[in-house]
């Protein structure tokens, strides 16, 4: 199967050769900018089969999932779905990941949730700055929240917690 | 009227303030709210941005129990879990396959069209009314000129979301103006705040923020209201110096408004401390 195949099975959706480059999509991406190849340059090089670049990028790190440019594109391809898809296949083959920080939160977020059901966010926190070595951003704002009573290191969790912990366990890729 | 409620985990923790507004204008306008037993997070980005199966899986054990309940509808105040409840259940009612998946890993059945999934706005707006809303203001907003935020999560994609116009939304203008406060027009009503990059990409997210305040000040706003957590944490707390707002949760805007004694707990809960603004217009 070519790189294209298997990113549109796994989007299940308009297959993203509908794409006629109009760049809509781009247009009004908010990250754009910032990222390495816009979206509509990512749609086109996974269209030439480029797995590894597109894989290795900071493009699919950096999308916000605000989801403008599906709601715009004039052929529905659904690109924040895309990036989705080619975040799970960069963690799934073991890419080279160009933005480990975002990788590390989502990893923090998750982990908190397996813990508890439920975010507790200070915990959260403290995971996510163990994995990052980011130790000292936000320690102000932190204690300032915690004095106002807006953090507190307990939080009510799901009780039936292995309910949960199961549903991480049998979706493991 | 009675629904289901889902508060997620945000409204437990850093928007508290959301949870119990949300919570005294219910009370205020007769919705009851049945919190959903037990009921576990919905994944947020961090679950659809890596994993799509945990992404469906986690907010179809909500729904499905949910379903339980006598309830049609269920109310979920935090945007990004809206958007999240709504798009598991799209895949859930549109995809034969992966359902049966889910099942298998949530271990019960999921009930096809059973639940509405609906935010407070939609919810008050439509079902209770402007009627009745203006009926409870005892002290209109009068001095007041927020712009309304919607952000992306309400409303995108709009096929999923099924909410408002999704490229100029009025909802909450027409809620805000009916108790009293002069809604400025704001052509970035729908843009993104930068979500969940605020830990991970920080400088990024005050940039975005930045814009945005620039451009509500630009309109002529001396606030900003909002319907989603994320939203919230981004513009009340990543603002440069000289360009913040204060920014309320539409709840806490009602409640003021209906003379809900509560109130007055919620406003030193900001980064942004509103109360100098609301004691110069004498509306606390
Ligand atoms: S908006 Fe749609 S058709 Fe246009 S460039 Fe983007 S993906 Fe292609
Ligand atoms: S979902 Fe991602 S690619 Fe699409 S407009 Fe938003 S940030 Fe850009």
């Amino acid at each position: 199967m070519t790189f294209l195949e298997k990113v549109n099975e796994r989007i299940n959706e308009v297959p993203i050769q509908r794409c006629y480059h109009c760049r809509k999509c781009t247009a009004g991406c908010p990250m754009a900018e910032i990222m390495e190849y816009n979206p509509n340059k990512i749609i086109k090089m996974v269209q030439l089969g480029m797995e590894k670049a597109v894989l290795e990028s900071k493009t699919i790190w950096l999308c916000a999932s605000c989801e403008t440019c599906v709601t715009r594109c004039p052929n529905e391809v659904d690109i924040a779905r895309m990036m989705d898809v080619l975040r799970e296949m960069a963690l799934e083959g073991g890419s080279r990941i160009a933005e480990k920080n975002v990788v590390q939160f989502h990893e923090s977020f998750l982990s908190s949730i397996k813990f508890g059901g439920r975010i507790n966010e200070p915990l959260m926190m403290v995971l996510y700055k163990l994995k990052s070595g980011d130790l000292f951003s936000d320690v102000v704002m932190g204690v300032g929240m915690f004095l106002k009573g807006k953090l507190s290191l307990v939080s009510p969790r799901t009780k039936d917690i292995s309910a949960v912990r199961n549903i991480f366990s049998k979706t493991k890729s | 009227m009675k629904v289901a409620y889902y508060p997620g985990c945000s409204l437990h923790g850093t928007a508290k303030e959301y949870g119990q507004s949300v919570k005294a204008v219910s009370r205020a306008l007769g919705i009851e709210l049945n919190e959903i037993e037990d009921w576990s997070c919905c994944g947020a980005t961090s679950a659809h941005a890596t994993n799509f199966k945990l992404s469906v899986a986690l907010p179809a054990r909500d729904l499905i129990k949910a379903q339980t309940g006598a309830e049609k509808e269920v109310m979920v105040p935090c945007a990004a879990c809206f958007n999240r409840l709504k798009s598991a259940q799209h895949h859930l009612e549109h995809d034969e396959v992966l359902r049966k998946e889910v099942e298998a890993i949530v271990g019960s059945e999921y009930k096809k069209e059973s639940l509405e999934i609906r935010n407070p706005i939609d919810l008050i707006y439509n079902d209770i009314g402007l009627e009745e809303l203006v009926a409870k203001v005892v002290k209109p907003l009068t001095g007041l000129k927020p712009v309304s935020y919607y952000g992306c999560l309400l409303l995108r994609p709009p096929k999923i979301c099924n909410f408002d116009n999704y490229e100029n939304p009025v909802l909450l203008d027409k809620m805000m103006s009916a108790i009293g406060a002069e809604v400025k027009p704001w052509s970035y009503k729908t843009d993104c705040c930068g979500g969940s990059f605020t830990i991970s990409k920080t400088s990024i997210v005050n940039n975005m923020v930045d814009k945005l305040m620039r451009s509500a000040r630009e309109a002529g706003a001396n606030c900003v209201v909002v319907a989603c957590p994320v939203c919230m944490a981004n513009l009340d707390m990543r603002a440069s110096a000289g360009l913040e707002l204060p920014v309320f949760y539409f709840t806490e805007l009602l409640a003021l408004s209906f003379g809900l004694k509560e109130s007055s707990d919620w406003w030193k809960l900001h980064g942004v401390d509103p109360s100098s603004l609301l004691k110069s217009l004498q509306l606390i």
